[in-house]
């Protein structure tokens, strides 16, 4: 098992190196620079700038020299925000962000897949129709829409939370980000759930749990669960992927200090470093992501072990 | 030439939610290219006297107007002509490319097809909005790069779709035949596989116009998307963001508007492959 | 003597779309205790649905009426509670594919040992010992080894004696076997046959052997019935059955069995066309487009079961052996 999660952790360090590779000679070949937006700087000065941010080395010299630094964690200095290195911007932000993206994973988990399950348990009534109906309302409709709407019901017309701003360890700050950022997976992970379950309920097996007299949560929860929770396992990744892109815009209109603000306002100012720190960061948690997810597949399915 | 057959349309006839939201999108277009006729307030107009004003279907302005005296009703209507019309150009390159892509890889077979397939596996993982950010930081921000990102939206699945599709048409004795007469791989591709091709492309475009509208909104949301003069529901959304609290409106109407639209596409979608039996995920 | 089980007119139907399917048509048998009684029929002949309905694994788009007793209680839309106490440890079902039938995902030692600790209360300990017992019972080599193991790393027939050894965990009053023996290949068959046989000599449990082969239940049963289009239309002593058998149907499928002896065949003889689709309801005979003695009466008249004692059949015109 160890050797198992070794090897795929091997095959995801050449991934990662690649991401870094392309995103840093995308960001070099860029027309332009950092520095473009300044007003027009007397050329020594320019000159020094280049000299300082190590631009004026040969682009073989500066990839390597950032590899280094970044096997050290020093993603280089934001070009951008002054006084700030990406490494802390990073320290600042990620917190936030990780805890954002956490609990509406969790939501969307601890939420989806039990909707499901009762969707699938009570097939073709009308609880049945109406949580697939909310399902379809949460994937369609936009995170950037939904957010909005929910301060406006319920931060402004009924003042029960705040809809923006931010105070760390505090719960309801973070309540309407997550729950918009949750739905769209939540409601995924609903149909997958419900789909998965229907099919597994119809196996040859699921009738042998019957046949032995189990009752019926037995059958469902140690028969039925595990299969059926496989397509959700492979769902995950994509779901983090989707919880990262939310995330962009909820912290944008929350006003939430996390690293996904800094990744838009980067692009917006052609802040190589600070987006290519974002990138690897981000790059980093998919593909770790993509490990768990591995792992997950061998604890629900024994065949895969090797 | 395969695709919807009378099966499955009569299938999706039969679902009444689905044809339902056929309708509302279609009269959500229909509105949205003829409406401007029903009101003749202008896009740009700067009405002073009537600043942020509510909406009210007695006033001048029927859905309000936004923090600048614009009619919400107009504009909400030609962001949705820009939402829509960006989406279709955008689908276009989609297909245009993930059609390219796909034939060639299917076709090809072997040790490019493979590194081809390993490449968009490899993209696949990572969400797109991260190669936009990575682009706009490079390049700019320029129209082109606009439809190309957002068509980069389905052309990893279509790739895949289309290549499965060659790859089986490719062994079949048709192929095999114009191979043997000695005509060139390009015209093959285009003369043969293409048009056997084209049917699950069309489903799968269809299938895919709600990811691309949401995407579009998404980055004219952020302001990566469509740039000034040019407003699309995205954008629209996010002044009213804004003006959450002083003004709803100019959130809620463009803000319903896109979510009726992608709503009614989504339904549609579902009902589109209930219908032709394909398999979610 | 109270029949272990005891039909009565029993009938299945299925709802498709528009239309409704009568699989299984006022069928009655009566199995006494400890006896072995092999069902025979082609696929569609309802032979399966009948036992899935006194196990109560019908499908939601089944209506069963009539009546099923196990030992004198209605098993037939009893509730879920009642079933439970007395499916999977009173009266178990065998099925028919090994790696279909167990969970992937769950140890051997697992789901052996949740029918002891669901049924006969038992604490974990014991009861997996107890299934390392039954699994040796069974002649399932390495026994402790394989409670740990998952179902795909057995081979089929040693999959199919878990599934025995499970079904006989509680001591069942009757065990119902559903096609055994069909996914395996014969060699395997052979053994598993012999393996029911041996248990049955040791615990002494009525079986129900439900096959489309007669050459399976031949070494087993005591009594054969044999269904056709959702019917019995014949039943009669083990023996006799392969000796005179009365029914136009159960002849044919005799003559298709290859003999060792006798003359050399040019061509194996075959039973012409096809039995009716479930749901096909015809006037008459249901056998009668294929009965190879069929007259004008067995198209108009459906005949009824008939007979008396050990032996029925139905048919206008029973083969008769003087």
């Amino acid at each position: 098992m160890i050797r198992y999660f070794l090897t795929r952790l091997a095959g995801a360090i050449p991934t990662l190196l690649i991401i870094v590779t392309v995103t840093f000679f995308l960001m070099r070949a860029a027309p332009g620079g950092p520095f473009d937006q300044e007003q027009t700087l007397p050329p020594e000065i320019m000159a020094n700038l280049q000299s300082a941010y190590g631009l004026d080395r040969p682009i073989w010299t500066q990839y390597g020299r950032y590899l280094a630094a970044l096997v050290r964690g020093d993603f280089g200095p934001s070009f951008k925000y002054k006084d700030f290195t990406v490494t802390e911007l990073i320290r600042q932000g990620f917190p936030v962000t990780l805890q954002l993206g956490l609990i509406a994973l969790a939501l969307a988990l601890f939420i989806g897949i039990p909707a499901g399950l009762f969707a699938a348990l009570h097939h073709n009534s009308a609880a049945d129709y109406a949580t697939m109906s909310l399902a379809v309302l949460g994937l369609a409709i936009p995170t950037f829409v939904v957010l909005p709407f929910l301060g406006l019901l319920f931060g402004i017309y009924l003042h029960w939370l705040p809809i923006a701003g931010w105070e760390p360890g505090s719960i309801r700050h973070l309540a309407l980000p997550t729950a918009a950022l949750a739905l769209p997976p939540l409601a995924y992970i609903a149909r997958l759930t419900r789909g998965s379950m229907l099919e597994v309920l119809g196996s040859p097996f699921i009738r042998t749990a019957f046949a032995k007299g189990l009752p019926l949560h037995t059958v469902i929860l140690r028969h039925a669960l595990r299969p059926a929770l496989m397509p959700v396992a492979s769902y995950m990744v994509p779901a983090v992927a989707s919880i990262m892109t939310g995330s962009l815009v909820v912290e944008s209109i929350a006003g939430l200090p996390g690293i996904g603000r800094y990744l838009v306002q980067g692009a917006l100012n052609r802040d190589y470093t600070l987006v290519l720190g974002m990138v690897i960061i981000y790059s980093t948690l998919l593909i770790g992501m993509g490990l768990l997810v591995d792992l997950l597949y061998a604890w629900l399915d024994p065949r895969v072990r090797p | 030439m395969s695709g919807l057959t009378d099966d499955a349309a009569r299938r999706l006839r039969a679902n009444p939610a689905a044809v339902f939201a056929l309708y509302v999108i279609l009269a959500l277009v229909a509105l949205a290219l003829f409406g401007p006729w029903l009101n003749p307030n202008s896009i740009e107009a700067l009405d002073w006297l009537h600043v942020a004003a509510r909406p009210g279907l007695q006033s001048a302005h029927w859905f309000g107007t936004d923090r600048l005296g614009r009619d919400l009703f107009v504009r909400t209507l030609a962001g949705t002509r820009v939402s829509l019309g960006v989406g279709l150009v955008a689908s276009v390159v989609s297909l245009v490319v993930g059609l390219s892509y796909g034939a060639i890889a299917g076709y090809s077979g072997g040790r490019t097809d493979h590194l081809m397939m390993r490449i968009i596996e490899i993209l696949s993982g990572l969400p797109l909005i991260f190669f936009v950010i990575l682009l706009t930081v490079v390049f700019g921000r320029s129209e082109y790069l606009l439809f190309f990102s957002i068509g980069a939206v389905g052309w990893l699945t279509m790739a895949r779709i289309v290549r499965g599709q060659t790859m089986s048409i490719r062994r079949r004795e048709f192929i095999e035949a114009a191979v043997a007469s000695g005509a060139n791989t390009r015209r093959i591709i285009v003369k043969h596989v293409i048009p056997n091709v084209i049917g699950p492309v069309i489903v799968y475009a269809t299938l895919s116009v709600p990811q691309i509208v949401l995407f579009e909104s998404f980055l004219s949301f952020l302001g990566l998307g469509v740039q000034e003069p040019h407003a699309s529901l995205g954008t629209l959304i996010a002044e009213g963001a804004g003006e959450m609290e002083s003004a709803p409106w100019i959130l809620l109407v463009p803000g319903g508007f896109l979510a009726l639209l992608l709503l009614c596409l989504n339904i549609f979608g579902d009902g589109l492959r209930d219908a032709l039996d394909v398999k979610e995920g | 003597m109270v029949p272990t089980l005891s039909i009565e007119d029993l009938s299945i139907s299925f709802a498709q779309r528009n239309a409704r399917l009568e699989a299984v048509q006022r069928v009655s048998l009566a199995i006494a205790p400890a006896e072995c009684v092999g069902i025979i029929g082609e696929s569609g002949s309802g032979k399966t649905q009948v036992f899935m309905a006194a196990m109560g694994l019908l499908t939601k788009n089944a209506a069963a009426s009539g009546s099923i007793r196990f030992e004198g209680g209605e098993l037939l839309n009893a509730d879920a509670a009642a079933l439970n106490r007395i499916r999977g440890s009173k009266l178990t079902m065998i099925f028919q594919d090994p790696m279909t039938s167990l969970a992937p995902h769950l140890s051997i030692g697992l789901q052996l040992s949740e029918v002891l600790i669901c049924h006969a209360g038992m604490s974990r300990r014991d009861a997996w010992s107890f299934a390392g017992d039954m699994l040796e019972r069974v002649r399932v080599p390495q026994p402790k080894r394989r409670l740990r193991e998952y179902p795909h790393q057995l081979s089929g027939g040693m999959r199919q004696r878990v599934m025995i050894g499970m079904s006989l965990l509680c001591e069942p009053k009757l065990v119902i076997a559903d096609e055994p023996t069909s996914a395996l290949d014969v060699t395997i068959q052979a053994q598993l046959i012999e393996l029911l046989r041996v248990m049955r000599g040791e615990l002494g449990m009525g079986l129900v052997l439900i096959s489309h082969d007669l050459g399976v239940v031949a070494g087993l049963a005591d009594r054969i019935l044999v269904m056709y289009a959702g019917r019995i239309v014949e039943s009669a002593p083990a023996g006799e059955l392969f000796r005179h058998a009365r029914h136009p149907y159960t002849a044919e499928m005799l003559k298709c069995i290859p003999k060792l002896s006798g003359p050399r065949l040019a061509r194996l003889p075959t039973l012409a066309g096809q039995p009716p689709q479930p749901g096909e309801s015809l006037e008459g005979c249901a056998f009668a487009p294929r009965c190879p003695l069929v007259r004008d009466r067995c198209r108009t008249e459906r005949p009824l079961l008939a007979g008396g004692g050990d032996f029925s059949v139905a048919c206008h015109f029973p083969l008769s052996h003087e």
